[in-house]
């Protein structure tokens, strides 16, 4: 069995392998939409390798933080625009 | 204030093929060198590490021939901008970093070039690569339907991919003409290691239409894509599906080269045959110099190692191999060029620049990227143009030129740290993060 991490997701606990990015783990839950933008209309990932920020959402409070670019960790509390 | 790095004699920017390709020949002669990349981990896109299958085969070869001692790593480190010669500015996880060089090589690689059509913004429209790298990163593709549209080779690699990750690809749409595809296949012929490569894919993609002078005219869906129109010809209809995966081959990255004032030349990084760029201590190396792929850009790094290390003579044992490589990037470029038909694609109301919501009517209204930039703010988004920038250049025929500082968004005691913060280009406010 591959090792997991529990993160939580808009308020939900979701467990996610270790060496999953939190993009990843977002969509696998269910949740396309990442972030609005400026006219309110739902963005998702874009580029997959940190240029775009299509895919910014919050982590462990820090707002604008790239998904595509961060690992999972224990406990990260992870808020998105959807 | 920033920290200063200890000054390394060769820093080199891009963990991909083409910068540790330069940093084990550098390391030949040299005592040690700085690697910054903005990724978490070594490799670049190509050997982007996969959850499933860890780090690239290539890539483990390739860091054997890198000490670990004589390697000062950078790793989620963006370069944002040089506040004074030979120096610098770098955000990493631990704040900002300032660095001095004596020599510096550039590798800083690709990214897909994205081309707008109605519908193009919703979730789950990604990038080729894209996609595959959010796979790689662990996104669970099995049992999902994909459509990969676009142009570039790139598009066969990533279907072979996920299709061996268990997804369905439902078509492969090159909007490259048939005449000029023959061209390129008939090109491998005379390049057995390319040819088999393509055999072998050829294989792996069995049953999947490759479909060529396709491109995807409209995806639909409310809060993701639902389906994806295709047009061939005369033909248009409609395909369902889970992920549209679309970009249109590779631009290089230049604004980091532009930023330290090199030389660019229709698109490309401008180096002499030792990957010098106009700036004296400044090299070039990688997909920066035009995209050619994997094999150019390996040559590429080396010979950029070995000249900013001295080792001149090592270098031109390189340099006929390196040409003929080059020549395949001239032949890349031209085969999966977009035809004027994608020209058509976006409507008035198709947003162009996806940062800030700027549609193409509203661009029409302008005369040049300037006037378009101060009036609506398009490419002044957190991404600068990265995404729109292609899309422009294509759609309008503006090159977006103008590299200013930061070229990142990056937070103001970054720039603060710098005292770049006191001259901010006219009429943009910081996007604060």
């Amino acid at each position: 069995m591959p090792e997991t991490v529990t993160i939580i997701i808009d308020g939900q606990a979701t467990q996610v392998e270790v060496g999953t990015t939190v993009a990843a783990a977002v969509l696998n839950s269910g949740r396309p939409v990442l972030r609005r933008s400026v006219a309110g209309a739902p963005r998702g990932a874009l580029c997959g390798m940190g240029i775009c920020f299509e895919c910014r959402v919050e982590i462990d409070g820090m707002a604008h933080s790239r998904s595509c670019q961060i690992y999972c960790r224990a406990g990260m509390e992870v808020r998105t625009d959807g | 204030m920033a920290e200063a790095l200890v000054e390394h004699d060769i820093c080199i920017i891009g963990a991909g093929p083409a910068g540790l390709a330069a940093a084990a020949a550098a390391l030949e002669r040299a005592p040690a060198v700085t690697i910054v990349d903005d990724n978490p981990q070594p490799g670049g896109q190509i050997w982007r590490s996969d959850l499933r299958k860890g780090s690239h085969p290539e890539l483990r070869t390739l860091q054997r021939q890198l000490p670990p001692e004589r390697i000062r790593w950078v790793t989620s480190g963006a370069v944002v901008a040089a506040p004074q010669p030979d120096r610098l500015l770098v955000e990493t996880v631990e704040g900002p970093r300032l660095l001095g060089y004596r020599r510096l090589i550039l590798a800083t690689g690709a990214r897909e070039r994205f081309l707008p059509f109605p519908g193009w913004t919703l979730p789950n429209v990604t990038g080729v690569g894209g996609l595959q790298a959010l796979v790689k990163g662990g996104l669970e593709i099995a049992g999902r339907r994909v459509v990969i549209a676009g142009s570039g080779p790139l598009m066969l690699a990533v279907a072979a991919y996920l299709r061996e990750r268990g997804a369905t690809v439902l078509a492969i749409a090159e909007q490259a003409p048939r005449r000029r595809l023959v061209r390129f296949g008939l090109s491998l012929l005379s390049s057995p290691g390319r040819l088999g490569q393509a055999i072998r894919l050829k294989r792996q993609l069995a049953g999947i239409p490759y479909l060529t002078d396709c491109y995807p005219v409209a995806a639909d869906g409310q809060e993701q894509v639902k389906r994806v129109i295709l047009q061939q010809g005369a033909k248009i209809w409609q395909v369902d599906c889970d992920y549209l995966a679309c970009s249109f081959h590779l631009v290089p990255n230049l604004e980091l080269p532009g930023l330290l004032n090199c030389r660019l030349d229709a698109g490309r990084v401008a180096v002499d045959k030792h990957q010098q760029t106009s700036v004296p201590n400044i090299l070039c190396a990688g997909e920066a110099t035009g995209v050619g792929g994997l094999d150019l850009s390996l040559l590429e790094g080396r010979i950029a190692g070995y000249v900013a290390s001295g080792n001149q003579a090592a270098a031109r044992r390189l340099l006929g191999r390196r040409d003929r490589a080059r020549r395949f990037a001239d032949l890349l470029e031209s085969t999966f060029a977009p035809t004027e038909v994608l020209r058509e694609l976006p409507s008035d109301r198709t947003i162009v620049c996806r940062c800030e919501d700027v549609s193409l009517g509203a661009l029409r209204r302008h005369q040049s990227w300037r006037a378009a930039k101060l009036q609506t703010r398009c490419g002044m988004g957190p991404c600068q143009g990265r995404i729109c920038g292609p899309a422009v250049e294509t759609l309008l025929g503006w090159r977006h030129e103008s590299i200013r500082p930061p070229v990142l968004a990056t937070r103001l005691e970054n720039l603060l740290a710098t005292g770049q913060a006191g001259e901010p280009p006219s009429n943009q406010d910081w996007r604060l993060e």
